[in-house]
């Protein structure tokens, strides 16, 4: 299957590790991969800022990046949840415009339920000895109801104890444009979060979110803690220990 | 009641530097959630019934003129007087005016957010008229002076103990801190004010347009005092409060106390029709019925925003929404607190007095899995973010620098090039402002965000590592990791 790679910004410019991860995920799972140069952003911050004028010029360079491909594929629920369910909406009084977003929005894949529902592939080879909690991002589990894959996906992981937090389906805070006008109350979410989180005993912290990571991440690391956060992505490319 | 959503960042803070009220709030949140949790769960087909709450609601909306004057009707066959307010203020000239002409001296209140909403109290006080809240919740707030902070519980924020103090302070009673102790207390002092109130003020939990017939539930037997006891009973509703049928209130009944506390059924459940009628033992001798607009029907008039009318007003959608959780409900600045109320207080009021609230959410959804009439509150507030900022229809006052900021952030979203170029000079100016992964220095926005957390360093971006990975992949290489 020719697959377009969309890597958020977030990691493009500040993990792009993680974007590595996902191409040799894919690239594992037999996918014939492609990374559209052209490729920007989403166009999420300005739709959730109330800029629908600046979100739709966003989406409509997005949809002619990517509109040629079979699937398109993301290591980031949220950025996945802007494509399929707000891009219909944006161009809902375009019938024209509205198709293509439409059919583009049928095929974009967070990387889990693409693995797992799209190509029923579950195990990946991945060792990897450590104890792990998975964070369930809101964008990830209810925005697009993505709980089980991630979870059948670590469950294959050789060697990977994977245990579950107290109230894991509350969120940590980061909202986007929240975290950053509300940084108090975002602190306040997200340190709820790290104590539960703590409370597990676990090394490892994956998630399928990478903003969810880097809001919990970086709250845990101030903090000193050892949790170490990592992307699901990076989790099903380990053939170590 | 005063305007202070405005001061909501101020307050939110204040909010969480008070341990006593983090402690409040921990508590409410679990035990609502729970009790909510536990009541769906028992039942066959929760998701039917949501269904079916969410099918009824936008029916009676999409019928709401119809409904109303059908309510009218009924309502003046069975003997009421029925008012149309088009502002709070014109209902709060109505109720005065009764209690005015009437010679009340008295009042005793069933526990309401659309009075509070209109600022009721107040103007019956400023005319001479003793007001008394009679709910437990509303009698501890108005004796300390404060709006509510949950749409249920409107004392929520308070301890027993808080509770006590207030107790022996304003009323000059020896501090009792067993709850059955402080409940024997209130009810003393409202059992008096029930026998010489001239007058009972409600709210209602809907209204059945085909017998005219108003809804009340409660758990403390107050608001059917309320309603029986006075000679005049004045019930002030919202428009959006009317319902068709005596079977969509079965579904009401079955939604609303699941919802709000995690009853099957409130301890009462007041349904009434009328005033007295010849031959009747009890209920008042007059029966007014106050409906309000106060810019429902400008909600009304707009299909995306028009679900917020839909509201029953339970407050599970605060029970479970994570910043109401941390800042409580006085944080919101107005009457509605937390999801619903970041979403109707910027339709009720002036938007601009209001338009921090809707942003005050990251949107995370555990509103709508618990709204009983399956209300999309995330797209709500994002309705809303989009009318503040951009139309001007709204008069949102969104303050233009972000606004440009993000425009101009959107703008280079669309151009590839201009795009790698300027991460490539962020890049290069924050290698300067990093020492060993760690910033020095961050730019404003951010600034307050890496108080408290890390902020990563920026990294030579996957674009640029791309043709060599490509490589690799298409090499045959591709299953081992990069460390």
């Amino acid at each position: 299957m020719k697959v377009g790679l969309f890597i958020p910004c977030i990691v493009e410019q500040f993990h792009p590790q993680v974007g590595e991860a996902t191409a040799r995920v894919l690239a594992k799972a037999g996918c014939s991969l492609d990374y559209p140069p052209d490729q920007t952003c989403c166009g999420q911050l300005q739709y959730k800022t109330g800029n629908w004028k600046s979100a739709r010029d966003v989406a409509r360079h997005f949809i002619k990046v990517f509109e040629g491909f079979e699937a398109v594929v993301a290591p980031s629920g949220s950025c996945v949840a802007m494509v399929r369910k707000y891009y219909p909406e944006l161009f809902r009084d375009d019938p024209r415009e509205r198709q293509r977003a439409q059919s583009l929005a049928q095929k974009t894949f967070e990387l889990t339920e693409f693995l797992v529902r799209v190509l029923g592939v579950e195990d990946l080879g991945a060792r990897w000895r450590t104890k792990a909690v998975y964070h369930d991002s809101c964008q990830v589990s209810r925005a697009l109801g993505i709980k089980e894959e991630p979870r059948r996906l670590l469950s294959k992981v050789e060697g990977l104890e994977l245990v579950e937090m107290e109230q894991g389906e509350v969120c940590c805070g980061f909202g986007g444009s929240f975290s950053l006008q509300f940084p108090e109350i975002s602190e306040a979410m997200v340190a709820e979060k790290a104590s539960h989180i703590l409370a597990t005993g676990a090394e490892t912290l994956i998630s399928a979110e990478i903003s969810c990571l880097m809001n919990i991440g970086g709250y845990l690391k101030r903090k000193g803690a050892s949790i170490v956060p990592v992307h699901i992505a990076e989790v099903l490319v380990q053939r170590g220990k | 009641m005063r305007i202070r959503c405005l001061e909501f960042s101020e307050r939110a803070k204040g909010a969480l530097r008070d341990e006593m009220l983090q402690q409040n709030l921990q508590r409410i949140g679990v035990r609502f959630k729970t009790a909510r949790d536990l009541a769906f769960a028992a039942l066959e087909d929760p998701e039917s019934l949501r269904e079916m709450g969410r099918a009824l609601k936008e029916k009676a909306i999409a019928n709401l003129p119809l409904l109303l004057e059908t309510l009218e009707m009924r309502v003046k066959e069975a003997g009421g007087v029925v008012h149309w307010a088009c502002t709070s203020k014109e209902a709060r000239n109505i109720v005065c005016e009764i209690a005015r002409t009437k010679g009340v001296r008295t009042v005793v209140k069933g526990k309401s957010m659309v009075t509070e909403e209109i600022s009721l109290n107040e103007a019956l006080q400023a005319q001479g008229i003793e007001v008394w809240e009679t709910d437990l919740g509303e009698f501890i707030i108005q004796l300390a002076g404060e709006p509510p902070s949950h749409i249920i519980g409107p004392a929520v924020h308070k301890s027993k103990e808080q509770i006590a103090d207030l107790f022996a302070q304003k009323l000059g009673v020896p501090k009792a801190e067993a709850p059955e102790e402080l409940t024997r207390i209130a009810r003393e002092k409202l059992r008096e004010k029930f026998l010489n109130a001239d007058m009972g003020v409600t709210g209602a939990n809907a209204a059945v347009a085909e017998t005219g017939s108003i809804l009340l539930l409660e758990n403390e037997g107050n608001i059917r005092m309320s309603v029986t006891m006075p000679r005049i009973l004045v019930t002030v509703m919202g428009i959006e409060k009317v319902i068709a049928t005596l079977d969509d209130l079965a579904v009401i009944l079955a939604l609303l106390p699941r919802s709000a506390t995690g009853q099957k059924l409130s301890a009462y459940s007041t349904i009434f029709t009328g005033p007295r009628a010849p031959g009747e033992l009890d209920g008042p001798e007059e029966f007014h019925l106050v409906l309000l607009d106060n810019g429902r029907t400008r909600i009304l008039a707009d299909p995306d925003r028009r679900q917020s009318l839909f509201c029953l007003r339970c407050g599970s959608c605060l029970n479970v929404c994570p910043v109401y959780r941390k800042v409580g409900g006085h944080a919101y600045g107005w009457v509605y607190s937390g999801p619903i109320g970041a979403i109707l207080t910027p339709q009720l009021i002036p938007p601009r007095l209001a338009r921090e609230l809707p942003f005050a959410s990251t949107l995370c959804g555990a509103c709508a899995e618990v709204c009983p009439v399956k209300i999309d509150l995330p797209k709500l507030l994002l309705i809303m973010r989009q009318r503040l900022s951009e139309d001007p229809n709204f008069d949102g006052g969104v303050p233009l620098l972000p606004r440009l900021a993000s425009r101009a952030h959107g703008w280079i979203l669309t151009r590839p090039r201009l795009y790698r170029l300027a991460a490539r000079g962020a890049r290069l100016w924050s290698k300067a402002l990093t020492e060993e992964g760690r910033w020095k220095w961050l730019p404003p926005p951010v600034g307050r965000w890496g108080k408290m957390r890390d902020v990563p360093a920026m990294q030579v971006p996957f674009s640029e590592r791309w043709k060599k990975l490509k490589k690799e992949l298409l090499g045959g290489v591709a299953n081992e990791p990069t460390s």
